[in-house]
């Protein structure tokens, strides 16, 4: 008897104590960001991250500007969500309206794999196919641009905009779509006028989630869109997002110097983003929960 | 608008859906036939026991197999045993408090966080507060702590699906709770578990931002024999083999064989998942 109810003592103190490790590991987590990126800041102008542009390794005068970094990540990304919204929409509306339970069931595998491929594979596929491609089709001497970055972060954004959105639109109460079919609407009324309305709120957030997949991704665009350093005017420029930044540079970088804990700087801004994708769709998703 | 008019528009856009789900299968199965149809060829025995030579240019991927494995399974190490523990302090010991959901907040937010932070926060905390240097256990804790929310996620989930009636039920009897958890939640929610624990760390046998700076090099002679020396690993070599090579076209063949060999390991720990889900699955209804 007392050796059991020892064991579960110890369990108990072991359980906790490994939960709060992990608080821990947290707050350790947040703790060297911010610390590294703070910083920064005795080395480097509050004021030059706001200039336009990036070049610390420049010679004499650094340049900390992140705003050519954050609109690169955003074009590349706002790109992908332009081909992976109506395509991700358009496959969960087939996949919860449409396709018979076995076809379901072969297509959700497939999906499943295309999150599971490493995105330097994905990266490897922009270079092999889809670069020569783009270079044939719009006549360019190479087709390492953002556009070609749009179009990878597109499928790899995909299975969570599907994946979300499906569950979305299957949680919509059979009875909405009876009651529309009996006013004498058919399936594509009934789905644009009633189903993904009610589903509208998840699948919102679905996409959120989707971009939030696509801003972070780094290996991917670090080897398809080119990383020129230049604020980029179309797709068809080549673009360094803040990802790649940190990815190509703090490789060549001396550890603790400015331009080490600029790269910090540019850490913490991407951790805001995502941080400010989880809670807006998280927020957004609870809308739908109160409506139905 | 006619009944006509009507039928169309539907006839059409209901096809159009079928097209966006044409278009997405056609880019998965034109990623994995170009990959299996140009890496067969290059897939060998040789070409996965044997080391690099003649500049790349030749030879297999055996040291990036290697050191793959020896950081994944650290990852393994690490995030499986702290990530289970963690989700049944949450689950089975913690109360309910404001507390607890901020941890939980924070847990889904950390799921979410870029790969390439983990990269920046395993370069300030094992490379250099932790002076553990570019070595296999730098990475393979790099990954563990980006494989953790993951891991923790899945655990709970799988541990809240696990009704309340087997909790009592076990304490009714008088078991401890140690000996409720141990003969019969963790038992009932081992599916969920194995399953997350697997997608977890292949996602992270996978990945390459978090190891860029904590350890990985592009080429090495031999296998890391110690934990604290650096290594090559296979989403590493594919990246260095497509775009840092300096005969980038003539190991094209080389780089194809690297992407199929990773592919195959994602897929085959994807299918082992999926498998143990289903048969588990399948006794919860028996």
């Amino acid at each position: 008897m007392n050796h059991r109810v020892l064991a579960d003592w110890i369990m108990k103190r072991l359980f906790t104590l490994t939960g709060y490790f992990t608080i821990l590991i947290l707050i350790g987590i947040l703790y060297l960001l911010f610390s590294n990126a703070i910083k920064a800041f005795s080395h480097i102008p509050f004021s030059s991250f706001f200039d336009l542009h990036w070049n610390p390794s420049a010679h004499g005068e650094p340049l900390y500007g992140v705003f050519q970094l954050l609109w690169s990540s955003l074009l590349v990304t706002l790109g992908s969500m332009l081909i992976a919204v109506p395509l991700g929409i358009g496959v969960a509306a087939y996949l919860s309206e449409i396709a018979s339970p076995k076809v379901r069931k072969t297509i959700r595998p497939l999906i499943e794999i295309l999150a599971g491929i490493p995105s330097v594979t994905i990266g490897f596929i922009g270079i092999v196919l889809i670069g020569p491609f783009i270079a044939d089709v719009f006549h360019l001497s190479n087709g390492f641009n953002a556009l070609n970055g749009s179009i990878l972060l597109a499928f790899m954004a995909l299975p969570t905009i599907i994946s979300v959105s499906e569950d979305a639109l299957r949680s919509v109460p059979p009875s909405f779509r009876e009651a529309s079919y009996a006013l004498g609407a058919n399936k594509w009324l009934t789905l644009i006028k009633v189903v993904i309305p009610a589903a509208g709120s998840g699948i919102v957030a679905a996409c959120i989630l989707g971009f939030g997949r696509a801003i972070g991704e780094t290996m991917t665009v670090l080897m398809v869109t080119g990383n020129a350093t230049a604020m980029p005017h179309s797709f068809f420029d080549p673009v360094r997002t803040l990802t790649a930044a940190i990815a190509i540079e703090l490789g060549e970088v001396p550890y603790n110097s400015p331009h080490y804990y600029g790269l910090f700087v540019l850490g913490i801004i991407l951790f805001f983003i995502s941080l400010g994708v989880n809670f807006l769709s998280e927020w957004v998703a609870s809308k739908l929960r109160y409506k139905i | 608008m006619s009944v006509i008019s009507k039928n169309i528009t539907s006839f059409i856009g209901l096809r159009f859906l079928g097209l966006c789900t044409i278009v997405v299968l056609a880019f998965i199965l034109l990623v994995l036939i170009d990959i299996i149809w140009k890496g067969a060829g290059t897939l060998s025995w040789d070409f996965i026991f044997t080391v690099p030579r003649k500049g790349m240019t030749e030879g297999g991927i055996y040291p990036a197999l290697v050191g793959t494995t020896m950081v994944t399974v650290i990852t393994a190490i690490f995030s499986i045993p702290v990530g289970v523990a963690t989700a049944v302090y949450l689950n089975e010991y913690a109360s309910d408090n404001m507390f607890t959901k901020i941890l939980r907040a924070s847990i889904r937010n950390l799921a979410g966080v870029p790969s390439i932070i983990y990269g920046l926060f395993g370069v300030a905390l094992f490379v250099e507060a932790l002076r553990l240097g570019n070595s296999v256990v730098s990475s393979g804790l790099t990954l563990g702590l980006m494989t953790l929310p993951y891991i923790i996620t899945a655990t709970e989930e799988a541990l809240r699906s696990v009704p309340h009636s087997h909790r009592e039920g076990a304490l009714a009897l008088g078991a401890t709770k140690w000996e409720a958890i141990k003969t019969i939640i963790l038992p009932s929610a081992i599916a969920g578990i194995t399953t997350g624990a697997i997608l977890g760390v292949s996602r992270a046998a996978g990945e390459t931002a978090p190891i860029l700076f904590t350890g990985v090099t592009f080429y090495l002679r031999f296998p890391p024999d110690t934990l604290d020396s650096e290594f090559m690993a296979l989403p590493y070599h594919l990246y260095i083999l497509s775009t840092q090579h300096h005969a980038i076209e003539q190991v094209r063949p080389l780089a194809y064989g690297t992407a199929l060999v990773l592919i195959l390991l994602i897929v085959v720990l994807n299918i082992i998942a999926f498998i143990i889900r289903n048969k588990y699955a399948k006794e919860l209804v028996k």
